[in-house]
């Protein structure tokens, strides 16, 4: 059972939103309720756990009267605002957006984007072959994960989760401008000289799979990765008497990562280097 | 704040001194201090005591790099220990800065202009093939020099003259020596060069070659007022004192007039001051022309205090210098222009930030600055009236974005200067996350002679390119771009005139009685942007130009958001493909400029993404690029 953590009571704030009256909390953003009455936004860059950074722009929306559009995931809702989720304009940020992305990154092991692609008709390859990439190699510098920013869309989830808002441990922040903007530790060092705890909420939060388990990297480069075959259990972590739910993937009998509930009000999906990485024990037979 | 540092690289003496000369000696271990006493290790230092002095990582970093040229590991970890800064985050703001570098090189570093104005007088990286190797020669975004283009700025790190001589005392060492007025003649300290900048322009191989060889000894460089063609003329407002008062002399400054409109708005109080400025209509000249007294009344009325005033000199504009005509040649006009703005706003601590490209501004402000605090103009009590107001300046160090309104208070607060999501608007969380007014340096020179009771509006234009008087004009609201461009001396055969800058567009010599108002630019489809009226012939190569904007904004996308981060690069591919392409050939390629560019301008975050493509969409339908 997950326990739902109780809100003060909130006024309401009526919108139109594609032609229909709409009413949330005061707060909500545009995303909220949209998903409140079941439209699917694309988004990338938003986390339930945290402050939207509104960096990707695969969500925006019109709202009537803006010169430009609205990021939905942190535009909140006004009284009497119009917004329109599905025009001409939005569609085409969004494809165009996807473009960029899929163009410059490689998508792969995002969720979803395959889908959003099709769905957008967007067409990453009309750049042309010589479109800039990032082209990186994947920072293999320890045991526990890998950091492939070929895959990262720079979303700033990782550093939002690294510092203020759940780790502060600040071991990551974003160096460099523009096109060459990297998420890198101080003096781009290793991970392992780095202030880096192994938390790996950073990973929790990558919604692109830049970051990623060891053991999952090196399952996907052997082809034996099979998120099918996957069965989730969610226990309680052993370790220490917080009481952190960990959610064990376990494929062919082994664990093969491991992550934590979000909506879990104590933790919200953190965990520590212990519950995250320290299940071996479990499987020495 | 537990912050871990990996100790690989100390600090060397001379870095610490830098730092040091700035913050203060460090007080205990904890912050820096050599090892801890046997009392340190009992107690520990932290929290928001110590981490309130964030703002000063920019000041920090810039310590360091005047004085040894870059910034190394052990200097960043220094500076992180001082002002409890994590240094994966001072990392990412060293690196952000163009003027900054995490790896080693030269004491002498040249910034040579390869932007649109110098570009069409001949400037390129090749004029300094003559400069000796121990010159760290780097390409530049417009140096705001643009009626004496081709330009260059030589930066040399060393001890700063102040703290020459007076170790550990207050010399601030991230004070430039120089204001180019009357840098020759001082002897270098310790065996060491002292920190010098030179201004160089026309940049002719030459004039590259001495100031190089030796900065301080550099030709100092001519007086602000021949940047202004129009001096003399009677009807100047805004520029009436430029060239003609000393700069640095506030006795001459008051001579001229200055600080009537203070003691105006003491008279008529804050609610006064905001009327009038209401009720002359003042639109904001930093491009937005956003009506300046609904700003200060909007910032006026907020509950939270403390409010702050921001006056935005980060001219980076390609093509525009008008702010540092104002300032390098009327700067006691800024300050007093900023206390009324504080004044009316209700703040008591206003930021100057000034773009690190200008260092004889620089030396003038602080000059003015401190003249006017020694004859209580500010301080706690300015004229006798009970009202306390001070001004910091803050450098930038080389990037487009910080003058976007919100990207300037990442940029002082001590973090990236990436924009920030609107709303909240500045007026309501801005500095320091409370009620900021943030306004250009025109916006706010103009106050004064709206406070002494002058009428009639003026805008100031930058004439660059190829013309026969390039300068600052000022001109009333309502003279056609044609007018404005005959004071200048067209071209025999003009190609186009870029209006606005590089975020502005691109008008047909055909179409030059637009009359130059926001109303009547906005009806022709272009707009005043920053008052940039770059002029090119028909010798200049169209595509080159589009070229060099699109690397401009490639090169200047802090790379927040996807649109502009990918956008800007996928237009500069486009426009490379295509630059010695027409028609047919050219024809997909404008398609997905096109697509690209409408969602640059509908999907970026801030100002940069949005008008990334507004120059090069003008050059295409406007002008026929590539037909």
């Amino acid at each position: 059972m997950t326990a739902i953590p109780l809100h003060m009571p909130r006024r309401l704030v009526e919108f139109t939103l594609d032609g229909q009256e709409v009413r949330v909390p005061e707060g909500d953003t545009i995303l909220d309720a949209c998903r409140a009455a079941g439209k699917d936004i694309p988004t990338l860059c938003q986390g339930d756990t945290l402050t939207p950074k509104n960096a990707c722009r695969v969500c925006v929306v019109e709202v009537e009267g803006a010169r430009t559009l609205a990021p939905a995931c942190s535009r909140r809702a006004e009284p009497g605002m119009t917004v329109l989720t599905d025009t001409e304009r939005a569609r085409h940020s969004r494809k165009v957006v996807l473009e960029l992305l899929a163009s410059s990154t490689d998508l792969s092991t995002t969720p979803r984007a395959a889908e959003w692609i099709k769905e957008y008709e967007a067409k990453p390859d009309r750049f042309g072959p010589d479109a800039a990439r990032l082209n990186e190699e994947p920072k293999i510098d320890n045991d526990l994960y890998v950091r492939d920013y070929d895959k990262c869309i720079l979303c700033y989830k990782c550093v939002d989760a690294c510092g203020d808002q759940w780790q502060n441990t600040f071991a990551i922040a974003v160096a460099g401008r523009g096109f060459d903007a990297r998420i890198s530790t101080e003096h781009d060092a290793p991970l392992t000289d780095s202030a880096c705890v192994y938390c790996g909420n950073c990973i929790e939060v990558c919604p692109t799979g830049a970051l990623s388990f060891k053991s999952e990297f090196d399952m996907r480069a052997a082809g034996t990765w099979d998120e099918s075959a996957q069965t989730e259990t969610t226990t309680v972590c052993a370790y220490c008497g917080v009481g952190c739910n960990l959610t064990l993937h376990v494929q062919e009998n082994e664990i093969v990562k491991v992550t934590s509930p979000h909506d879990n009000p104590v933790t919200h999906g953190n965990l520590c280097i212990k519950g995250r990485f320290g299940y071996q024990h479990v499987q020495q037979r | 704040m537990d912050l871990k540092f990996t100790d690989t690289a100390k600090a060397t003496d001379e870095e610490r001194d830098a730092v040091d000369a700035l913050l203060g000696a460090p007080g205990t271990g904890w912050e820096g201090g050599t090892g801890r006493s046997s009392d340190e290790l009992r107690w520990a230092r932290g929290g928001a005591a110590a981490r309130e002095r964030r703002d000063l990582l920019l000041p920090a970093l810039h310590a360091v790099n005047d004085r040894v040229g870059w910034l190394s590991e052990g200097a960043l970890d220094y500076i992180c220990r001082r002002l409890t800064v994590p240094p994966a985050e001072a990392y990412g703001v060293a690196t952000f800065y163009s003027m900054f570098s995490v790896r080693p090189r030269p004491a002498k570093v040249l910034h040579v202009c390869t932007d649109l104005a110098c570009a069409a007088r001949g400037g390129s990286l090749s004029a300094a093939d003559a400069v000796g190797p121990d010159v760290s020669v780097q390409p530049s975004p417009c140096l705001g020099l643009c009626e004496r283009a081709p330009a260059a700025l030589l930066v040399r790190a060393g001890r700063s003259p102040s703290a020459r001589g007076a170790e550990g005392t207050e010399g601030d060492p991230a004070r430039p020596a120089l204001d180019g007025q009357g840098g020759s003649g001082r002897s270098p300290g310790e065996g060491r060069p002292a920190h010098a900048t030179a201004v160089v322009a026309p940049a002719t191989p030459t004039a590259l070659v001495a100031a190089t060889t030796d900065p301080e000894r550099a030709p100092a460089e001519p007086s602000a007022g021949a940047a202004v063609p129009q001096a003399g003329d009677p009807a100047l407002t805004l520029l009436a004192r430029v060239g003609v008062v000393d700069p640095a002399s506030l006795d001459d400054y008051r001579a001229h007039g200055g600080y009537a409109a203070l003691r105006r708005a003491f008279a008529l109080g804050p609610a006064g001051v905001i009327r009038e400025v209401t009720d002359a209509g003042l639109l904001g000249r930093g491009g937005a022309a956003f009506p300046t007294g609904r700003k200060w009344q909007a910032t006026a009325s907020q509950a939270d205090h403390p409010h702050y005033l921001v006056c935005n000199a980060d001219e980076s504009e390609p093509g525009t210098f008008k702010d540092r005509v104002l300032m390098e040649g009327d700067p006691f006009a800024l300050i007093e222009a900023m206390t009324i703005a504080g004044y009316a706003i209700g703040a008591h601590q206003g930021f100057l930030y000034l773009r690190g490209e200008y260092p004889r501004a620089l030396g003038l402000l602080e000059n003015a600055i401190a003249s006017a605090r020694a004859r209580g103009l500010l301080g706690e009590d300015v004229l006798g009236q009970g009202y306390a107001f001070d001004i910091e300046i803050r450098r930038g160090a080389g990037a487009y974005i910080c003058g976007e309104e919100t990207a300037i208070f990442n940029s002082i607060e001590g973090y990236r200067g990436e924009p920030r999501t609107k709303p909240p608007f500045p007026v309501e969380k801005g500095l320091f996350g409370k009620p900021t007014a943030v306004n250009n340096v025109e916006t706010l020179v103009n106050v004064l002679p709206i406070l002494n009771g002058r009428t009639e509006e003026t805008k100031l234009f930058c004439l660059s390119g190829n013309v026969a008087r390039p300068g600052i004009y000022e001109l009333p609201f309502g003279v056609t771009l044609r007018e404005l461009i005959e004071l200048a001396g067209p071209p025999d055969r003009m190609r186009a005139v870029l209006l606005g800058g590089a975020a502005g567009s691109f008008v047909r010599p055909d179409e030059l009685d637009i009359p130059l108002t926001f109303e009547g630019t906005r009806a022709a489809g272009t707009t005043l942007g920053s008052g940039v009226v770059l002029v090119l012939d028909d010798t200049v190569e169209l595509p080159r130009v589009l070229l060099r904007i699109a690397e401009f904004f490639r090169d200047e996308s802090c790379g927040q958001c996807v649109p502009c981060r990918v956008g800007t690069v996928r237009q500069e591919e486009a426009l490379h493909r295509i630059k010695d392409r027409t028609g047919a050939d050219a024809a997909g390629d404008i398609a997905l400029l096109r697509e690209v560019g409408a969602a640059m301008r509908d999907a970026s975050i801030c100002g940069l993404g949005q008008t990334a493509w507004n120059a090069v969409e003008s050059a295409i339908d406007r002008l026929g690029a590539y037909e």
